[in-house]
């Protein structure tokens, strides 16, 4: 029998700590949707998706409300589309951002490409795309994985990315150059990842899945708010029951909707993932450990140490755990990163040692407008050296917000939140980046 | 048996639980348990139902008893019993 505490205390978890599913994620197959020319298959993938999807938002908002607890987002993740275009990839995205507004989602990834260890000639088609693409769609996201551990950076693909997210930038300049926000460059990009804007449908899956993140920073603060004090042993014991029951309720949610929607669960992934509303910061929870603000001296080890009890808590709890799980770090939607970050204590140099132990890198960080496409390219090759050789993953999500200069602030609104301008180190690396080629993969032996 | 939790939360007054269940009685809705405490003065009522043989949807029944809540000024929620469960036990 559950006892009374046992559901006040769930209760109290969603009513007033902001517990939520953050989003049931279906991924399909657009493999087979290949044809002999882009309109061909741009109506195939529509036609696909929104046969496959067709319920996936009334199975959602049913679970929400049979369990009481939000589920915040219903979205799509699709093949890369890259696998499937031609010689005009725009085309296909109309499509899936079509289907996407058919279906009631709010976004849909997967118009990127795995270029990690070189190009086709539909994934440079499609990169060159990604501006205009990204600036004249509403629910399209995309990525593009430049490196990983076992094939190295590929540093021509890191150089153009540069550029791209700069024209992207600049082609959005009227809505805080937005665009960008829905770019993700990864190195060791997962293929079961629920979260946007960085979710697709790798090629070792199934035909169609459903996967779902988890969140809840604010049930782990209050959690801890509890033990304040005590020695680490018991903040990491406290994080790891949290974990555990945040994580149930992802289980229940990705088996009952696999079952509604009549396609196999596929991961849970037991992410701790912030939202700009106050008490719903992984920024807070590095607060509550004992820190004045993340950035502080220790902000690394807190983190560190948040991670992983998040995993391990999270891994009992689910039959499979996959995609990003771990605490993100987006600066501008987590009120504590923003507070740290307008405080000049938390700095990209300090956000980057932090994306060696978190989850996945830099996210949602607002840069000056006249960064140069080299810097920004510099900034993804740092970030995804630290992804290979430490065998994780890891991502830049960067908005050069045209116009702006360190210290003002972007808002993007509702879930991406606000941000202020970051200063970014513009010591010049032209030559560095010029170079292009592919930095090899790193050693597996002698790891020190 | 498909169980179900419904939460009552609010300033105490009479007539609470008369209307709660009068509500359930009417969409043929099983009453299996109840608890109540008084928690700094708020008022908290834990019944765990079943729906089995209520003809409605889960949604109908949610949606009639919130209504039922708003006239006599608590909270009333409805929760599948399984997410607790899933929190609480291994």
């Amino acid at each position: 029998m559950i006892e009374a505490n046992e559901i006040l205390q769930t209760i109290h978890m969603i009513q007033e700590q902001h517990f939520d599913i953050r989003t049931i994620t279906m991924g399909i197959n657009l493999l087979d949707c290949r044809k002999n020319t882009d309109t061909e298959t741009a109506e195939c993938a529509y036609e696909k998706i929104t046969r496959l999807a067709r319920n996936l938002v009334r199975v959602g908002c049913d679970l929400e409300s049979e369990l009481g607890v939000p589920i915040v987002n219903k979205r799509l993740s699709v093949t890369p589309v890259s696998m499937i275009s031609g010689a005009n990839p725009a085309a296909i995205a109309r499509a899936l951002d079509q289907a996407a507004g058919d279906v009631g989602v709010n976004l849909i990834g997967g118009y990127g490409a795995l270029m990690h260890k070189g190009s086709t000639i539909a994934e440079d088609i499609l990169l060159e795309s990604m501006p205009e693409v990204f600036s004249t769609t509403n629910r399209l996201c995309g990525s593009v994985n430049v490196a990983s551990t076992r094939s190295g950076i590929n540093m021509d693909a890191v150089r153009r990315l540069g550029a791209i997210i700069k024209e992207i930038a600049l082609r959005t300049a009227d809505a805080e150059s937005f665009g960008c926000a829905k770019l993700v460059v990864f190195a060791n990009a997962v293929e079961d990842n629920p979260f946007m804007a960085g979710a697709f449908h790798g090629v070792g899956e199934p035909e169609c899945v459903v996967n779902v993140g988890v969140s809840g920073p604010g049930v782990v603060q209050r959690a801890l708010e509890a033990v304040r004090g005590e020695p680490f042993d018991v903040v990491a014991e406290t994080i790891k029951r949290t974990a555990f029951k945040i994580t149930r309720v992802g289980e229940l949610v990705a088996q009952e909707a696999g079952k509604r929607l009549g396609v196999p669960f596929g991961i849970v992934d037991l992410s701790l993932a912030p939202t700009p509303a106050r008490g719903d910061s992984v920024a807070y929870i590095l607060k509550e450990m004992g820190l004045e603000m993340a950035g502080a001296p220790g902000t690394t080890a807190a983190l560190a140490m948040l991670n992983d009890m998040v995993k391990k808590g999270g891994v009992m709890a689910s039959s499979h755990v996959g995609g990003l799980s771990g605490a993100f770090i987006p600066v501008s939607e987590d009120i504590g990163m923003i507070e740290a970050a307008a405080a000049n204590c938390l700095t990209i140099e300090k956000l980057e040692a932090m994306t060696c132990v978190c989850s996945v890198g830099l996210d949602m960080i607002a840069i000056p407008g006249d960064t140069p496409a080299n810097t920004i390219a510099g900034i993804i090759a740092d970030e995804a050296a630290i992804g290979v050789v430490n065998n994780k993953t890891t991502a830049v999500r960067i908005i050069p917000a045209v116009g702006k200069k360190a210290g003002d602030t972007v808002n993007f609104g509702g879930l991406f939140g606000f941000a202020p301008i970051m200063k970014v180190n513009t010591f010049n690396n032209d030559a560095f980046i010029q170079r292009g080629g592919r930095i090899p993969a790193p050693l597996h032996s002698l790891r020190n | 048996m498909q169980k179900a939790l419904v939460s009552v939360t609010g300033q105490d007054k009479v007539g609470i639980i008369a209307k709660v269940s009068t509500s359930l009685y009417e969409q043929n809705i099983n009453i299996l348990e109840i608890s109540q405490t008084i928690l700094d003065g708020c008022f908290t009522m834990l019944m765990i139902v079943d729906l089995q043989e209520a003809p409605r949807t889960f949604q109908q029944i949610a949606g009639t008893l919130s209504e039922v809540g708003r006239q006599i000024g608590v909270t009333v929620n409805i929760q599948r019993m399984e997410l607790f469960a899933a929190m609480h036990r291994i």
